[in-house]
């Protein structure tokens, strides 16, 4: 049996806007993968379909290889948090848990009672009376106590605290070592989980761009320093993704892997982080 | 705690803190040093590279696994990384020091009475 979420030549349309354009991806093996895009890239279309919160209008999505449309043992298999609040508004946040433990089986009451004290959230409050943060911090709790086999997790970490942000990263990577289930973390705050993922999927514009693993991307791109004339020499001939210049100097970034040796004299060949290569590679797309 | 630094892969930085914690005593010889998930949750990455980091030690017979215990300290560990250092060191700091006193014009004479002057303390 597939172990997989995929996603096959998936078409959205709203009016005349292709939101998904052809989009065919998999998410599986036990891994923290990061859905990264910028907004409006279609990640929350993404995730969406994959629940079947909207339906494609071409193509399909597979869940351990069951389609996953009006089915209801793939959607149990999934847990999404997103930016829609999906409860009751008087509801009160202890009977959110208890209500979320009706659909999913695995749900843990006693660990999400225990991050709701860890996060001071107090459980006999209603859901609408929560600040922005703390219905962040709801969700995620109600995601991570899911234990379901795939957590798809959008723009998480929305209305945190740099001190929430750095608690809720720990325990998604507690959760994973434990559970070793399949984390999405859909963001577009690419410097926060750059580390903390294993595998990247780019979307930009309705398209996927990337797909591969993190190690893999960053090895795929750098950049080169030098004289402008130098520069333009050396970009001659490989494929630009970017560039900035200073005074006489510029600094290119280049898609492909650099040579070992033979670097001219005068270029300085440095190596890209993922958020400096994302920029550079949804920037090109666009102009 | 380890504070990473963006000039280098994480996972040789994870090697390179746990080697640091026995050459210090933090991990003495035979004791256990935190599992692959206490390092990824503390450090805030992905429990594949902490692995990465943890089998690069184990393949240099740094640490060992002790089945259904964790990861322990190799008697003489101490000695193997001060040995592995040592060969290191000619690399990673004579050669970069000659390279930015050229630079600056230093004689041989001058960086070798630099030198002097730093291990008597006289700063």
């Amino acid at each position: 049996m597939k172990v997989s979420i995929e996603l096959k030549n998936v078409v959205k349309r709203f009016g005349k806007v292709t939101a998904l354009d052809n989009v065919t991806v998999t998410f599986g093996g036990n891994k923290i993968y990061g859905l990264l895009g910028r907004n409006g890239a279609g990640k929350t279309t993404l995730l969406s379909i994959i629940t079947s919160r909207l339906f494609a209008d071409e193509g399909e999505v597979l869940v351990d290889g069951e389609p996953a449309r009006e089915n209801d043992r793939a959607m149990r298999k999934i847990y999404m948090m997103g930016e829609a609040t999906l409860y009751p508004e008087n509801m009160r946040v202890g009977d959110v848990f208890r209500w979320t433990r009706e659909f999913y089986p695995e749900f843990s009451l006693d660990y999400a009672f225990s991050l709701a004290d860890s996060f001071k959230l107090d459980c006999r409050k209603k859901v609408k009376s929560l600040s922005t943060g703390y219905t962040s911090i709801l969700k995620n709790i109600v995601a991570l106590s899911s234990n379901a086999e795939y957590t798809l997790l959008d723009e998480p970490v929305l209305g945190l605290d740099a001190n929430h942000r750095d608690m809720f990263y720990r325990l998604v990577i507690e959760k994973y070592a434990e559970r070793q289930n399949t984390i999405v973390l859909s963001t577009h705050l690419i410097e926060e989980v750059s580390e903390v993922i294993e595998d990247v999927v780019i979307i930009d514009g309705g398209k996927i761009i990337f797909d591969g693993s993190r190690a893999d991307l960053l090895a795929h791109g750098y950049s080169v320093l030098g004289s402008t004339e130098l520069v333009n020499r050396y970009a001659e001939g490989r494929t630009v993704i970017g560039s900035e210049s200073l005074g006489g100097m510029k600094k290119a970034y280049i898609w492909g892997k650099p040579e070992q040796d033979g670097v001219p004299d005068g270029l300085e060949l440095s190596s890209v982080d993922l958020q400096r290569l994302f920029i550079q590679l949804t920037n090109a797309r666009q102009n | 705690m380890i504070n990473f630094t963006g000039d280098r892969p994480i996972f040789l930085q994870v090697s390179e803190s746990i080697e640091d914690g026995i050459l210090s005593g933090v991990y003495p010889e035979e004791s256990q040093i935190p599992s692959t998930t206490e390092i990824a949750a503390s450090c805030r990455i992905n429990p594949a590279t902490a692995l990465k980091g943890i089998s690069l030690l184990v393949e240099e017979g740094i640490i060992y696994k002790k089945r259904g215990l964790g990861m322990f300290v190799v008697s003489g560990a101490k000695e193997k990384i001060r040995e592995k250092r040592k060969r290191e060191f000619y690399e990673k700091y004579v050669v970069q020091l000659i390279d930015e006193a050229k630079k600056l014009g230093f004689s041989e004479a001058e960086i070798t009475y630099l030198i002097r002057r730093g291990f008597e303390g006289e700063h």
